[in-house]
């Protein structure tokens, strides 16, 4: 493991910082085209869900009761304890702030992780690695709690049981991150014997096994309404699936791109000279 | 003389193939925790303050992120 740093004469010296900013700056632009799928394709279902809610009575806390109010609720000023954003807004300027955050906040973390797989990833190059890294965080944190714990439009789900819902939701979550890193390790120190391609099959049927046994010990719930319309559900659940597989997809690319160039033949490094002592 | 012995070095690596930079473990680590801590704070507000728990009194950032909230395929109410 190279740890000391010379500095090459005339070349750029990359370095995690880089990554960081660059993670940042792709997960920014990953949140606007999620937002832009989210209204497209998820605010439909969710404008169907708090209508059926509103309708059906169906009333469960101050939560819901906000929800129930429509965009007319604009006009009106709010009751203490009752709706503060008004619906014109949660769907606007308030979804867009969540995705900028979340995606801008992910976007960091995912490149500094790219950072640390370049050059570690068998033999792909900087941008195939930061694009394994963001695929491998697309399944590990959206698309596997997604099998057991799909998302919920509006008027799903009991206030009784957020609690327990956000715990487990949570805990299959960090299971499903330390499964996909304990992975990613192992099939990296078995990639000396097995060669890379059953390393990576030996970690991926790793994985799956450790999240069905997962899957089948951990409780789950069905809190949709008998008379809840199937069709909203599907359509809410694809719009979350599709407004999370553009962010991870355009983070992705971006990223990749960015760290190609980053990494390009422009960019000598004294840590690659040393990487390729090393290799 | 000793420019072409240094050119031809890196000769053992397959034609076109361009040597991958690596960055030392050390040098990562304090920027992966920041990252890390940065992510943290930034998704619980985004997908859990003012719903199972809450640091903020009101309903107020649950409302605003609500959309978000729900399209990223958290629990939400
Ligand atoms: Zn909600």
């Amino acid at each position: 493991m190279p740890l000391s740093r010379v500095e090459p004469k005339g070349s750029v010296v990359i370095s995690a910082r880089d990554f960081l900013i660059r993670g940042l700056l792709a997960g920014l632009l990953a949140a606007f085209a999620a937002f832009a799928v989210a209204y497209v394709v998820g605010e439909p279902p969710v404008r169907a869900a708090i209508a059926l809610e509103a309708s059906g009575g169906h009333s469960h806390g101050a939560e819901t009761e906000a929800a129930g109010e429509h965009s007319d609720a604009a006009e009106e000023a709010p009751a203490p304890g009752e709706v503060e954003v008004p619906r014109s807004l949660q769907s606007t300027v308030g979804m867009l702030t969540g995705m900028l955050v979340a995606g801008t906040v992910l976007g960091g973390l995912i490149g500094v992780v790219s950072a640390l797989a370049m050059g570690r990833f068998g033999r792909l190059s900087a941008r195939s690695s930061t694009l394994a890294v963001t695929g491998i965080g697309f399944v590990t944190v959206y698309a596997v709690p997604f099998l057991l714990y799909p998302p919920n439009p509006p008027a799903v789900g009991s206030g009784d049981t957020i609690g327990i819902r956000t715990a487990l939701f949570f805990v299959f979550l960090a299971i499903s991150l330390i499964a996909a890193m304990t992975a990613v390790l192992v099939g990296r120190r078995a990639a000396g014997r097995l060669g890379g391609w059953y390393a990576s099959l030996a970690a991926i049927v790793g994985y799956v096994v450790v999240m069905l046994i997962v899957m089948a010990l951990l409780p789950t719930y069905n809190e949709v309404p008998d008379n809840f319309p199937a069709s909203v559900l599907y359509d809410f659940r694809r719009a979350s699936f599709l407004t999370q597989f553009t962010l991870w997809a355009v983070l992705g690319i971006v990223l990749a791109e960015f760290v190609g160039r980053l990494s390009g033949p422009t960019a000598a490094t004294a840590e690659r000279e040393l990487a390729d002592a090393g290799a | 003389m000793s420019n072409t012995a240094t050119q031809a070095q890196p000769a053992p690596r397959a034609p076109g193939a361009i040597a991958v930079p690596k960055l030392s473990v050390r040098q990562i680590v304090p920027w992966l925790l920041f990252a890390a801590l940065l992510a943290l704070v930034g998704l619980y507000f985004v997908t859990a303050e003012q719903g199972a728990t809450s640091l903020i009194a009101g309903n107020a950032v649950h409302e605003w992120v609500h959309d978000s909230r729900h399209l990223l395929g958290f629990p939400c109410h």
